[in-house]
């Protein structure tokens, strides 16, 4: 198929070192106020810099331009339907954003004394008991900076534990459709991992997990509902098998959106969860961050908790109580980043747990799981049905994995090929080629804050590609044809790099 | 409360018989019946937009932030002006609520947003590859750690001025309670890090040697000379610098930094009791396929066209899986952002001008503490934006005296450095003007004055007492 080009397209890209002209600025800087000797009078030479790094030299003006247009090729949740599966692409209330922005949160030094930060501590200290009981676990540090962090701090977190008892285990166990930042945490925690393979309604294999199961293993990570958005319906028994052997039981919270108010990873048998404050509770996801991923955590793993924890603490007179950061922690893991974790994130997640409440969580989760489940019902007719077919075909929790095996099969269009289809519709795609054990697979996930006809309009996209695809196959293998840019060479990127504008 | 979904009684009537089941009930049957909870959460029912903002703000009354006290606190994070197009363009919904860039097509302005980040900071530090960023100071120190054992096969010695941020040198220690290394600390004299002891500690184990400038007490390393040590070990070299003294201090890779890193906040990030921030990691060439976290890199599009992809993915988690580099996946793109505009707005002669400002500022503001009776300078190293002091009355007191005037005055080095207890860090911004500074001093000497009086009558009445006694 040959277009014209949008107006976008005829757009080249240029950075902004590439608008800059000597003499051009934006910034006016406050005057000194003090003596100005040259700086060779205060700081000996050799520690000086020559020449200033070479960055633009832009009015205002064109600044604002300039991100403006890079803004306009983005696609963002706020324009479009994005189910990127195990990601909860929810909205974004613009609420979070005005609590956060409130100079006693946006302007509070983090080295503050506890007794002039009271309210930053209650409202972490809050979140904390409200993390709490949606994990069924009773203690929570917020401290982790996103999912995967939390992810190495459940492991370092499992390996003072097993170093307390005087046991140095060597493995951690988890399914072949985990998450790449489990085994990568693994390896970085100094385990080594150990997969477990997938029964043929999903979950974990129990004879593997049997068989691989002993005294060596430190831990099981898992998700659950897993990354193929089902409920693995032998956890009371799997934690069994990991608590009788010693091990420690993780709980990976990247799903978590599927089981609030409905069902606890504390009650199931988890030792360890992180929660994903930039998933399930609508902390933007910022093109890539920023999330946090704060951990609750049972009362055997409490001692090993990074330090500081947020405490509170009754007052002298009995009367009322303060909060404070508590650093006489022993047996603690001890840091793992700079001061009390992404506190902006604390503020819009708390905001959207009091906005919800205890009935609103349990009411996003459910309309997420239904959402879901009507979408893979809608994606189950037609041609979808039949070259895009579910992998695991019983209902699903707040996602569904279809495979694209049929599609290439017969029509010679890869799931890849399909994906940047419909970005000409308007939609972001759904995550593909994860998990790794369905082949093509197309990871769906809607989310509840979706309406019914955004779900609709999305199965009607899919099944006009695919009739298209009957006829002209090459017009879903050549596309996208109207974003920015069109399909874009990742090998020569990557054998070829150029990761900086040479000036 | 129901809040932010849509589906009507007879969307979810149409939607179940589509599904083809009575009630969203039986589609959480999958989870067996003693899992489910059977009971509403313990946590109170929704509330209004209005009442949430009200109880929100509330709690943000009862800080003091830097609006409503004038703030010399620093170590690693400060408050400099966020200028106002980094907001506006930041809260934008294409930059606000999209992910991960892994469809490029249409994730343009987010993935050119990052090349322009590493082109900025590559500048800055004068390595030729810069990371999209990670997620903050200390923890970036920790991944160098880790990248560092990688890149020299395996060596688990790891060497640290004591100058490093309290903060990274324990987020390195719990780091490699996992991975497995060793660590050296080398000790301080006279505010910089001592180089025979240094020199001693590097041996043919060491895999990297770290520094960090402006040291914890604001003294400029010679990076240089202390990364010898380094060079002559086969070592790598991390130094972790104040990205705002860039503009006028010698960058880390003209004195033979391998890695440079560190805490990004003071480029276009507000305080955010501590984050979110994010932290940049820039590296030499050797090491451009070890990175940790995302790049992004240039490439054509299928008709040509210039475009942006994230490159090198094969050193990543969701690629690698237990071999990747590094397990980051979500890190602080926005905040990355907010660096980017942030700089871009400065410029290269804003830049260069606001370091200038700083170091001159803060030499004003060192001369004139250490004039008032009871001080002196903790010690005697150039600083360029924060300056250690010594006081001659109890910190805490101090401090309190001077918050009750309205003035955060510092830090108090006790917190991290036992052998300074009588220790006060002091950081300077753009924003702190003479008359504060001036303030500063006038509101240490009142504090320490009284201090000092009260003690000198404390002991009054103790050698009286023992007069008494011994009568």
């Amino acid at each position: 198929m040959t277009l014209a080009e949008t107006p976008m397209q005829r757009e080249r890209a240029q950075t902004i070192f590439e608008k800059s002209k000597p003499g051009r600025r934006a910034a006016v800087l406050p005057p000194a106020g003090v003596p100005e000797p040259p700086l060779s009078e205060l700081i000996p030479a050799k520690l000086l810099r020559d020449e200033p790094p070479r960055l633009p030299e832009v009015a205002e003006p064109e600044i604002v331009r300039h991100y403006n247009r890079l803004s306009r090729r983005n696609f963002d949740l706020d324009t479009g339907f994005y189910p990127l599966g195990s990601c909860t692409m929810k909205h974004n209330p613009r609420l979070n954003e005005r609590v956060a922005a409130l100079p006693g949160h946006a302007r509070l030094h983090p080295a503050q004394e506890p007794r002039r930060a009271q309210g930053a501590l209650e409202l972490c200290w809050l979140l904390q008991e409200s993390l709490a009981e949606i994990c069924g676990l009773p203690h929570v540090s917020l401290q982790p900076s996103a999912g995967s962090h939390g992810e190495l701090a459940g492991l370092l977190l499992t390996r003072a534990f097993h170093a307390d008892r005087g046991e140095a285990r060597t493995k951690v166990l988890a399914p072949d459709t985990s998450h790449g930042t489990n085994p990568a945490s693994v390896t970085m925690a100094g385990y080594e991992i150990v997969k477990l393979a997938t029964d043929e309604r999903g979950g974990i294999e129990m004879d593997d997990l049997r068989a691989k199961v002993d005294d060596e293993v430190a831990c099981l990570m898992l998700t659950n509902p897993n990354t193929l958005g089902l409920f693995d319906e032998n956890i009371a028994e799997i934690a069994a098998l990991i608590h009788d052997t010693g091990g420690t039981l993780y709980y990976d919270g990247a799903n978590l959106n599927a089981v609030m108010g409905h069902s606890r990873p504390g009650d199931m048998g988890f030792d360890i969860v992180h929660v994903n404050l930039h998933k399930s509770f609508s902390q933007p996801h910022g093109g890539g961050g920023p999330g946090a991923g704060p951990i609750a955590v049972s009362e055997r793993i409490e001692p090993y908790l990074p330090r500081p924890q947020v405490v509170r603490r009754a007052d002298g007179n009995g009367s009322g109580s303060s909060f404070d950061l508590d650093f006489d922690r022993p047996k603690s893991i001890g840091r793992l980043r700079g001061f009390q974790g992404n506190f902006g994130v604390f503020v819009r997640s708390y905001a959207y747990i009091l906005s919800l409440g205890a009935d609103g969580l349990a009411e996003a989760s459910e309309t997420a799981v239904l959402n879901a489940n009507y979408l893979k019902a809608r994606l189950a007719q037609g041609r979808a049905g039949k070259y895009v077919p579910i992998a695991f075909d019983r209902h699903c929790m707040h996602e569904f994995v279809l495979s694209g095996k049929p599609m290439k099969r017969e029509l010679g269009v890869a799931t890849l090929d399909l994906a940047k289809r419909l970005l000409d519709f308007g939609f972001h795609p759904p995550t593909v080629y994860f998990p790794l054990l369905v082949e093509e697979a197309l990871m769906v996930e809607p989310t509840e804050t979706e309406t019914k006809e955004s779900l609709d309009a999305f199965a009607a996209a899919v099944e006009q590609i695919l009739a298209e695809a009957e006829s002209d196959p090459e017009l879903a293998k050549q596309a996208p044809y109207t974003t920015p840019v069109r399909r874009l060479d990742e090998v020569k990127a990557t054998r070829h790099p150029v990761l900086r504008q040479p000036l | 409360m129901s809040r932010y979904t849509s589906a009507t009684p007879a969307d979810r009537a149409e939607m179940l018989a589509a599904i083809g089941v009575e009630s969203a009930a039986e589609l959480f049957e999958q989870i067996p019946e003693p899992l489910q909870l059977g009971r509403p959460l313990a946590l109170p029912a929704g509330i209004s937009e209005a009442e949430v903002f009200e109880r929100l703000a509330a709690l943000a009354a009862r800080n003091a932030d830097a609006e409503r006290q004038v703030c010399f606190l620093g170590a690693g994070m400060y408050d400099h002006y966020v200028p106002a197009i980094v907001d506006a363009i930041t809260e934008r919904s294409e930059f606000l609520t999209p992910y991960t860039p892994y469809q490029p097509e249409i994730s343009q302005g987010g993935l050119q947003a990052m090349f322009e980040f590493q082109t900025a900071m590559s500048e800055l530090t004068a390595l030729p590859v810069s990371t999209a960023g990670l997620y903050e100071g200390p923890s970036s120190v920790a991944s160098a750690a880790y990248l560092a054992i990688g890149a020299t096969g395996g060596r688990r010695r790891l060497v640290v001025s004591r100058g490093v941020h309290p903060h990274s040198r324990e987020t390195l220690a719990t780091y490699s309670a996992g991975f497995g290394a060793e660590i050296a600390e080398v000790g301080l004299a006279d505010g910089l890090t001592d180089a025979a002891a240094l020199a001693a500690a590097v041996d043919g184990e060491t895999a990297a040697v770290f520094l960090q400038s402006p040291n914890f007490l604001g003294a400029i390393e010679d990076v240089e000379s202390l990364g010898e040590a380094a060079k002559r070990h086969g070592a790598l070299l991390v130094a972790a610098v104040d990205p705002m003294t860039l503009g006028v201090l010698r960058p880390p890779g003209e004195c033979g930094a391998d890695v440079a890193l560190g805490e990004g906040q003071p480029l276009g990030n507000r305080l955010d009791f501590g984050g979110p921030s994010f932290g940049f990691f820039c590296g030499s060439e050797e090491l451009i396929r070890k990175l940790p976290g995302r790049i992004a890199g240039e490439t054509d599009d299928a008709d040509g066209r210039r475009g942006y992809v994230l490159a090198l993915q094969t050193r990543e988690q969701h690629i690698r899986r237990e071999k990747a580099t590094h397990n980051i996946c979500t890190a602080q793109a926005l905040n990355a952002l907010a660096a980017t505009i942030h700089l871009a707005w400065l410029g290269r002669e804003g830049f260069r001008e606001l370091g200038e400002l700083l170091v001159r500022r803060t030499a004003y503001a060192r001369e004139r503490l250490a004039a008032v009776e009871g001080i002196e300078p903790l010690h005697g190293a150039p600083v360029a934006r924060e300056f250690a002091l010594r006081l001659e009355a109890p910190v805490g007191t101090v401090l309190e005296r001077c918050a009750e005037r309205g003035i955060a005055a510092g830090y108090p080095l006790g917190r991290d450095y036992p052998e300074h207890e009588d220790g006060l860090l002091v950081a300077i911004t753009e924003r702190r003007s003479r008359e504060q500074i001036d303030a500063l001093a006038e509101a240490l000497e009142e504090a320490i004055r009284v201090e000092r009086d009260d003690l000198l009558s404390d002991s009054d009445k103790k050698s009286s007492q023992a007069e008494a006694v011994g009568r």
